[in-house]
């Protein structure tokens, strides 16, 4: 069994409202520190896939397919074998 | 005139759509599950507005795998006239029929309030009765109606008259304070290559009757009739 981690995220070259929003509040909250945030989605897939190769594929596909939409977003992904829980 | 209005889970705009069809312009309408594959007999399509699946992931993410739209593609490359209103319009541009896509509102918030349209085109089937410049009052209703496309695309767009519509003043003028969402180049709709496909934001079918408000919606009905005729 295999656990994919995938980030979708926008472009740099796309505005995003929800990351000014964001860091407005986290401006208010006090900290100074922080100059910029960019929001996007977290996604966990488990998959049942008798090899990493196999499961990464589909990922890949999955992302290009429905996850992340290429006109203003990017992704990347992590494939990690999970053990599991019976 | 036999229009079909497609309807997936979580639309809301359908009885709207079909009541001005049919009662308003009297023309005969069928409604089109998702699940369907059948257009048979009918000369055009509405794809209406609403949160199909919940808008999750993205507005019209899913809603564009629905087996319906295989059809609708088909449908479209073969020269049928397809009118994306809102929601119609985001799943429109996530199946890759028109370009570009649809991001939350710059400023956040769902708006719901009539708003100007420049005709920059009358040269399509969903704006021949418009004079270019002409300025249309429909209302908008979304949160995500925030047009987007890189420089090279609207390029292109600009280059070969797809931009159809754009928010503008009771005047006509394009300015920052008449962009409703922050679209770019205050885009409200635009229409495919091939001219036979328009998505636009803002609903032209609330407003095809008086005590609605106002009757411009009837200009984007009325140029389809004319075509179809």
């Amino acid at each position: 069994m295999f656990l994919a981690r995938v980030y979708v995220t926008l472009k740099p070259t796309v505005n995003d409202p929800q990351g000014k929003t964001i860091l407005g509040g986290l401006k208010t909250l006090g900290f100074d520190l922080a100059t910029e945030v960019r929001a996007g989605k977290y996604l966990e897939i488990k998959l049942s896939s008798p090899e990493r190769t196999l499961a990464e594929a589909a990922v890949e596909e999955m992302c290009r397919k429905l996850l992340a939409n290429p006109v203003i977003e990017s992704y990347r992904y992590e494939v990690e074998e999970v053990i599991p829980r019976s | 005139m036999r229009f079909g209005v497609v309807v997936f889970p979580g639309t809301w705009s359908d009885e709207d759509c079909y009541h001005v069809v049919k009662s308003v312009l009297g023309q005969e309408a069928r409604y089109v599950w998702h699940k369907d594959r059948d257009l048979s007999g009918l000369d055009c399509l509405i794809l209406p507005g609403g949160f199909s699946y919940g808008d999750y992931l993205r507005t019209g993410a899913i809603a564009r795998f629905s087996p319906v739209m295989e059809e609708v593609e088909r449908f479209a490359r073969r020269g049928g006239l397809v009118l994306g209103i809102c929601n119609g319009f985001q799943i429109l541009c996530e199946a890759g029929m028109l370009p570009g896509a649809l991001m939350r509102n710059d400023h956040l918030q769902f708006r719901c309030q009539w708003v100007n349209l420049r005709v920059e085109s009358s040269r399509t089937p969903f704006t021949s009765e418009c004079k270019e410049g002409q300025v249309l009052r429909i209302p908008i209703s979304h949160g995500e109606g925030n047009y987007y496309a890189d420089a090279d695309t609207l390029a292109s767009l600009r280059a070969k008259g797809q931009v159809v519509f754009r928010y503008c003043t009771p005047g006509g003028d394009i300015t920052p304070e008449a962009n409703p969402n922050g679209s770019l180049e205050n885009i409200a709709g635009i229409i495919n290559a091939q001219g036979n496909v328009l998505g636009m934001m803002p609903h032209p079918e609330r407003c095809c009757e008086a005590s609605l408000g106002g009757t411009d919606g009837r200009f984007i009905f009325e140029s389809m009739l004319k075509v179809l005729a």
